[in-house]
């Protein structure tokens, strides 16, 4: 059994320890808005928060989350998510979608710690987040936007 | 060591859950799309005038889109054209995919229900705006009957119908009264000067729930009792199981039953990661007696080969290439494409459902018309005993729309196999995805062209050698004469005045599967044909932008028009170099779509780093700007990073190399160049976005590379010539 | 722990050991401190010890996460990290793409395909000054006895290091799918005591 803090509830899971986060989230707890896109943390289509950090659950073994907090893409709050979101959708930065859950976590986390980007600060932060789509011309406009609206 | 097994097995445990419908992880999973889209909205319609438009008592329209969404925005896109016959409001609009249902959404460029050619827009333009039309007709009809005023009297604005007397309503106060009143016929469509939507920059209607995690895909369906399965597929194309051994994968915890299907063989358990798990413990013999087992080497040489005896003629212009030998000056290159794989970002997946009536599905189906008989074929249903919901899908490039319904009979195979009513969620991993075929026809293009003492063309021939992606499946009967179009478009019917031509094509066979992929033929033959020319632009002394002008055909005014209006945005002067950063150009059509670009490359140590594109796009009436910029650039992205880096190569022996997104490369941000869109203004009927922009930015980048290092890329990727 | 013979045919692949004896006893590939024993000269033999050291230190299991610059390698053919990730303040990435933001507190093999994630706690890139890709034997051998460009030990907490830590001792538990640093960390923990104790005489060059 593996217990830890979901969105700010507590969940527990019995499933063997080695299975990754982003199957528990969804297999297990139905929380389907972080996304399956490689397996093996060249994507980041499947990007959590753990602890305030980013990270990717498919290759996050759900005993290492024990006692820890997660968020997903459903839990987050706060005004750099929120910023984010606006400014996501104020440039209709989506097409498929597919991806954009990974794309909001890494931007997010990218502004807690960095409230006004560069757009090396972009790079390194969203490098490791695919978009088949290629929507990265509106994912860099997007956080400068969300970066301005922080700033206020 | 096969093992024969009962249904009771597996099914026993959990067949009781399954049958039961009505439970909350049903209602989620089942309204799909709708879920996403329609907050506010009920299914309860009081006013349905037409298989696309349905009116609900909030005042909520949701427009019936027959067309998948995965990205290339269908969902806004034809709503929009809902929302201006109905002067609505955009804030009251929703979207939602239609079923599978042949007879009422069929795709009016395909005589059946599909997506693809970047037909969306074009073949609906009018059909939605009837559509749209006929329920404000039909709103204002029941306006005037209520009110006692002339219909004539009667205007709406906003979704709000007023009269001058003061009397007003919102569309669901009065879609009872609608609902009563007969369809018009042929209701009359605005001028395009009357419009007020078309052609602005309306937001999506699906952004909000694709940045917030709330949009349900086709993975995200979770069925009570669900079943999660993976199948082992054969490494090599063309092989089949000769024996597998289950006793490991049976051991591992959650797996409750291994089958063979024709496809492989299928691991069923009670999470994604146990049927991973004991696919990974499966121990399957294969044999390769049919299977391909030449390498991506081997085949270029053979194709190569084909391409020197210069194939069957496909076009034949003036003498063709009778001038070439004899010229004074013969340039010649061999270009070659590889393989390459779509990847969409949702690797293929699909739930179905089988109860003791019938079935339902759910999957990102481009091709409902054919996923839906070969479900109902495979397992023996009848046609109205099955049901396909048409998911949004995580992207598709091509790689959904199956002519062979693989995925659909594959699923069908799944559930057939576990032998009795149940759910089963049906998952392909990235390397399913890419080691699964269904590629991008490795291509090879010869192309010759002849210079006479004074740099005048004497012929151009270009034999293109691939296999055709038509031929062996259902669109075999749009071929004719054995040739297949998607093989070649793009070489043949070229926008200039070249004198004489000759395009070849040489049909090949191979048990490698291959698909169309995002603008087909011209993923290939744009960049062919354009560096080409370039080359020989080169050769005359002339210069890229002003010698395309001067071959530009009389007719082709919309090509002269992009490349002119692209030059402008780029300000170019002829100059191909400037510091470190050289300037490529290039143009081409595709599904009447006209699209130039003009690359800005510097050299990044020994690799091409590409900063600016300006892109100029011709698609007929711009419907919304907004989604037409955004195709142009992910298109440009999407074939960008595949000239770079994307190749999908078969070893010696026939297995393919790549296996996930560490060694099939997807472009990046920081790989991302900044992108300026103009859309060329037209009242011509509006055509597609979602492919036309990927063509030009191969050669453009080409171009630029070859102005700046002298080097011609002509075998695909960049990266491949680079480290050879 | 299994000695193998390396053949005098392997060595003649390898020019750099034509000093040496051709016939030797090696643990996964490295030699224990007594193949050395027959070097009379002190200092030779403290050279000849680093020189096996460097068998280990030059592996890419240590040397891709000791880059001169700002981006690990990967694989054995050393390519730079993919997806790309940068060396950041405190050499554990950039905000929003840590180092852990992937790797984890242990290896993690792909449930989807071949091979693992490597992982250890804590993973992170070495600092800087202790890169050493490109570098030769000799200037490597100067930067560990450095202080300065060695993490501030002396050669007691080198030896220390090299011995027992963990993130070194990854070197031969990389994870499925990945190819361990040559002998065990017990032996180089052993050839860098015998070279310390030799007078960690450095290669010529």
């Amino acid at each position: 059994m593996v217990s830890f803090e979901l969105n700010g509830k507590d969940v527990s899971v019995d499933v063997p320890e080695e299975t990754p986060l982003l199957w528990v989230l969804r297999d297990e707890l139905q929380m389907t808005g972080t996304k399956f896109g490689c397996g093996i943390a060249q994507c980041g289509a499947c990007t959590v928060m753990l602890n305030g950090m980013t990270r990717r659950s498919c290759v996050t073994p759900v005993s290492m989350v024990d006692g820890s907090s997660v968020t997903t893409i459903e839990g987050i709050d706060g005004p750099e998510a929120e910023a984010v979101q606006a400014a996501w959708e104020g440039l209709d930065v989506p097409q498929c979608g597919w991806c954009q859950s990974g794309q909001v976590m890494s931007a997010t986390a990218l502004l807690m710690e960095i409230p006004k980007p560069s757009d090396e600060d972009i790079d390194n932060a969203m490098a490791g987040n695919i978009c088949r789509c290629a929507t990265y011309v509106r994912i860099r406009k997007a956080i400068h936007d969300a970066a301005d609206k922080l700033e206020g | 060591m096969t093992q024969v097994l009962s249904r009771r097995n597996f099914l026993a445990s959990s067949a009781g859950l399954v049958i039961s419908m009505t439970l909350p992880l049903a209602a989620r999973a089942q309204s799909g799309a709708a879920a996403a889209f329609q907050s506010g909205a009920t299914d309860e319609a009081s006013f349905a005038p037409n298989a696309f438009v349905r009116v609900a008592p909030d005042d909520t329209v949701t427009v019936i889109i027959k067309h998948i969404e995965f990205g290339q925005g269908p969902f806004t896109g034809l709503a929009t054209l809902v929302a201006e016959e109905m002067d609505a409001d955009w804030s009251q609009m929703r979207a939602e995919n239609a079923p599978a249902n042949d007879e009422l959404y069929k795709n009016l460029a395909f005589g059946m229900q599909g997506t693809g050619g970047s037909t969306a827009m074009a073949n609906s333009y009018m059909q939605m705006r009837k559509a749209g039309a006929a329920a404000r007709a039909m709103l204002v009809a029941a306006a005037a009957e209520d009110w006692g005023v002339p219909e004539s009297e009667i205007t709406i604005s906003k979704g709000q119908i007023s009269h001058g007397s003061g009397k007003s309503s919102g569309f669901g106060a009065l879609a009872e009264k609608a609902a009563g009143l007969t369809p018009p016929e042929d209701p009359p469509v605005k001028s395009a000067d009357q419009f007020v939507l078309i052609g602005t920059d309306l937001p999506k209607l699906d952004t909000r729930a694709k940045s917030t995690g709330t949009a349900i895909f086709t993975m995200d369906v979770y069925r009570e009792g669900m079943v999660t399965v993976v199948v082992a597929h054969p490494p090599k194309f063309g092989a089949t199981v000769a024996s597998y051994d289950d006793s490991a994968a049976l051991e591992v915890p959650g797996v409750q039953a291994v089958r063979q299907i024709p496809q492989g063989v299928a691991v069923y358990a009670t999470s994604t990661h146990a049927a991973l798990r004991g696919r990974e413990a499966l121990s399957v013999e294969w044999d390769d007696s049919a299977a391909e087992t030449r390498s991506s080497a081997a085949i270029f040489e053979a194709f190569s080969k084909a391409a020197s005896e210069g194939g069957k003629d496909a076009e034949m212009l003036g003498d063709g290439a009778a001038g070439i030998d004899g010229a004074a000056q013969v340039i010649e290159a061999e270009f070659r494409f590889p393989y390459l794989a779509h990847a969409p970002m949702e690797p293929l997946d699909g739930v179905i459902e089988v109860r003791e009536e019938g079935a339902e599905v759910w999957m990102g189906s481009q091709f409902p018309a054919l996923d839906k008989p070969t479900i109902v074929q495979t397992l023996g249903l009848s046609p109205e005993s099955a049901q396909l919901n048409v998911m949004l899908a995580g992207g598709s490039f091509g790689r959904r729309a199956q002519d062979t319904a693989h995925f659909a009979g594959e699923l069908a195979e799944v559930a057939k196999a576990a032998g009795g009513p149940g759910s089963f969620k049906l998952v392909w991993t990235r390397e399913d995805d890419l080691h699964g075929g269904y590629y991008r026809p490795l291509t090879v293009h010869k192309m010759r062209a002849g210079l006479d003492g004074d740099g005048k063309l004497t012929g151009w021939e270009d034999v293109v050698v691939n296999q055709s992606i038509m031929a062996g499946g259902p669109m075999a009967q749009m071929m004719q004469d054995g040739m297949d179009p998607t093989s070649y478009e793009g070489s043949t019917k070229m926008p200039y005045d070249l004198g004489n031509v000759r395009v070849g094509w040489a049909q090949q066979e191979s048990p490698v599967s291959v698909l169309w992929w995002r603008s087909v033929g011209h993923t290939h033959t744009g960049y062919a044909t354009e560096v080409f020319l370039d080359m020989v632009l080169e050769a005359q002394g002339k210069d890229p932008v002003q010698g395309r002008l001067d071959l530009i055909r009389e007719d082709a005014a919309r090509d002269r028009g992009v490349l002119e209006k692209v030059a402008e945005m780029a300000g170019w002067d002829g100059t191909k170099v400037k510091g470190d950063k050289a300037y490529g150009v290039a143009v081409h059509e595709s599904f009447e779509t006209y699209v130039a670009q003009i690359a800005e490359v510097s050299d990044a140590g020994g690799y091409p780093r590409v900063h600016r594109v300006w892109c100029a796009v011709d698609c007929g009436v711009a419907v919304n700007p907004n989604v037409i910029r955004a195709q142009m650039e992910g298109g440009i992205g999407y074939g960008l990073g595949s000239v770079l880096f994307d190749e999908i190569t078969l070893a010696d022996g026939g297995a393919v190399l790549q296996s996930n997104f560490d060694n099939y490369r997807m472009l990046r941000i920081h790989e991302m160049p900044e992108v300026t869109v103009e859309i060329i203004a037209s009242d011509a009927d509006p055509t597609g976005v979602g492919e036309p922009g990927v063509p030009p930015i191969g050669p453009a980048v080409s171009n630029a590379w070859r102005a700046l290092t002298g080097k011609s890329v002509t075998e695909l990727p960049f990266l491949k010539t680079m480290e050879a | 722990m299994r000695k193998t013979i390396l053949t005098a045919a392997l060595l003649c692949a390898a020019p750099a050991f034509f000093a040496l004896p051709t016939l030797a006893e090696t643990v996964n590939g490295l030699r224990t401190v007594d193949e050395f024993d027959g070097i009379e000269d002190q200092t030779e033999r403290s050279v000849a010890l680093f020189s096996e050291m460097m068998a280990v230190i030059e592996h890419p299991r240590c040397l891709n996460c000791h880059p001169v610059g700002d981006t690990p390698r990967q694989g054995m053919d050393m390519h730079p990290h993919v997806p790309p990730v940068v060396r950041g303040d405190a050499d554990f990435g950039a905000p929003g793409m840590r180092c852990n933001t992937c790797h984890g507190e242990e290896n993690f093999a792909f449930s989807t395909g071949e091979g693992s994630i490597p992982g250890h706690s804590p993973w992170q890139l070495a600092p800087i000054e202790m890169g050493w890709v490109g570098k030769s034997a000799s200037e490597i051998c100067a930067q560990l006895k450095d202080p300065a460009r060695n993490g501030g030990k002396d050669m007691d907490a080198l030896h220390e290091h090299n011995a027992t830590d963990g993130l070194v001792g990854w070197g031969w538990e990389p994870g499925k799918g990945r190819e361990p640093a040559p002998g065990t960390q017990e032996i180089f923990g052993q050839l860098t005591k015998a070279w310390i104790e030799t007078g960690s005489a450095c290669p010529e060059g």
